[in-house]
């Protein structure tokens, strides 16, 4: 298993990220944005948090342009892996790899805290490690991640069941409380159509090692890692 | 030649920030103020002097990069 973590001016989670997957048993590499072509036998691609060319425009829009995206756009279009971490979800919509946009929260605060989110299918190769409407305990920190996409797409995310996390109390129950930044249908996470792409606003990776607090983030790189394996 | 871009959500897109700022001038005492919705505006100088050329490249420019056309419009003038 072979993972590019992208990284762009401004991304800060590309650390974080790369040990959660070291962790989990994968080869990691960090790539550079202005890069024309990812490493050979890349399996995965991960574009990490932060805050790319500091939210200019609007978040993720100049890094969902940069050159490095051709080279993910293609890989993504061979069916190769891609993950994209709050900043990262931003940059996979900016790109067009994901519908929707991530608009400022509702309530107009950046929020950051502990959230749970149900695991909405457990036959990806991001979640296999889950079972189906898990509470998984991970963290979030961002102020534009109200996901936001026209009734069209909206229906369709969910007639295609590519709603791969949302929002939800500790017992799995998707409530409007547990839905702080006002995303539509308390969506934290989505799949591309064919199920190789994933763009979520929570961080899997805050949540490894039980000396910080808990492990429940494992379960994604896991199942990469595992899902990588069985195709090979 | 140069060109203003203005870019703006469209109808019925939730804008918290122009709630806010509504919200900021009423509090202020500012008479009379409705509906508040933000937008941006980009003042861009053009190299040519052609004026199919300059519409064709501030559209390219919308449409690729200005404006995310899921949520938001665009309207150029160019001076």
């Amino acid at each position: 298993m072979k993972s590019a973590v992208i990284v762009f001016p401004g991304s800060n989670r590309e650390g974080d990220v790369a040990r959660a997957l070291a962790q989990a048993g994968s080869k990691v590499e960090k790539v550079w944005h202005a890069e024309t072509e990812l490493p050979s036998g890349t399996d995965l691609v991960v574009l990490p948090g932060g805050f790319s060319y500091g939210d200019y425009l609007r978040c993720g829009a100049i890094a969902g342009r940069a050159t490095v995206m051709d080279a993910v756009r293609a890989h993504a279009a061979r069916g190769g892996l891609v993950l994209g971490i709050c900043n990262g979800f931003q940059i996979l919509c900016e790109s067009g790899l994901l519908p929707g946009i991530l608009m400022r929260n509702a309530n107009l605060k950046f929020i950051c805290h502990r959230q749970f989110l149900r695991v909405e299918r457990t036959d990806t190769a991001f979640t296999r490690a889950y079972d189906k409407g898990q509470a998984i305990d991970v963290c979030v920190a961002h102020g534009e991640g109200n996901y936001t996409a026209d009734a069209e797409t909206l229906n369709r995310l969910e007639g295609e069941g590519l709603v791969a996390f949302r929002y939800s109390d500790e017992r799995g129950q998707v409530t409007t409380n547990a839905n702080r930044n006002g995303s539509m249908n308390s969506i934290a996470g989505i799949y591309s159509e064919t199920l190789n792409v994933l763009g979520m606003m929570p961080h899997p990776e805050n949540l490894i090692e039980d000396l910080i607090g808990g492990t429940d983030g494992r379960g994604l790189f896991d199942s990469l890692v595992s899902s990588v394996a069985r195709a090979a | 030649m140069k060109a203003r871009v203005t870019v703006t959500l469209k109808n019925g897109v939730l804008d918290p920030q122009g709630k806010a700022i509504e919200g900021a001038l009423k509090s202020l005492g500012v008479e009379g103020i409705g509906n508040v919705r933000q937008g941006k505006v980009f003042d861009i100088e053009l190299e040519t002097q052609d004026q199919d050329q300059a519409e064709a490249a501030l559209k390219a420019a919308c449409e690729k990069l200005l404006a995310n056309t899921v949520i938001e419009n665009y309207r150029v003038e160019i001076a």
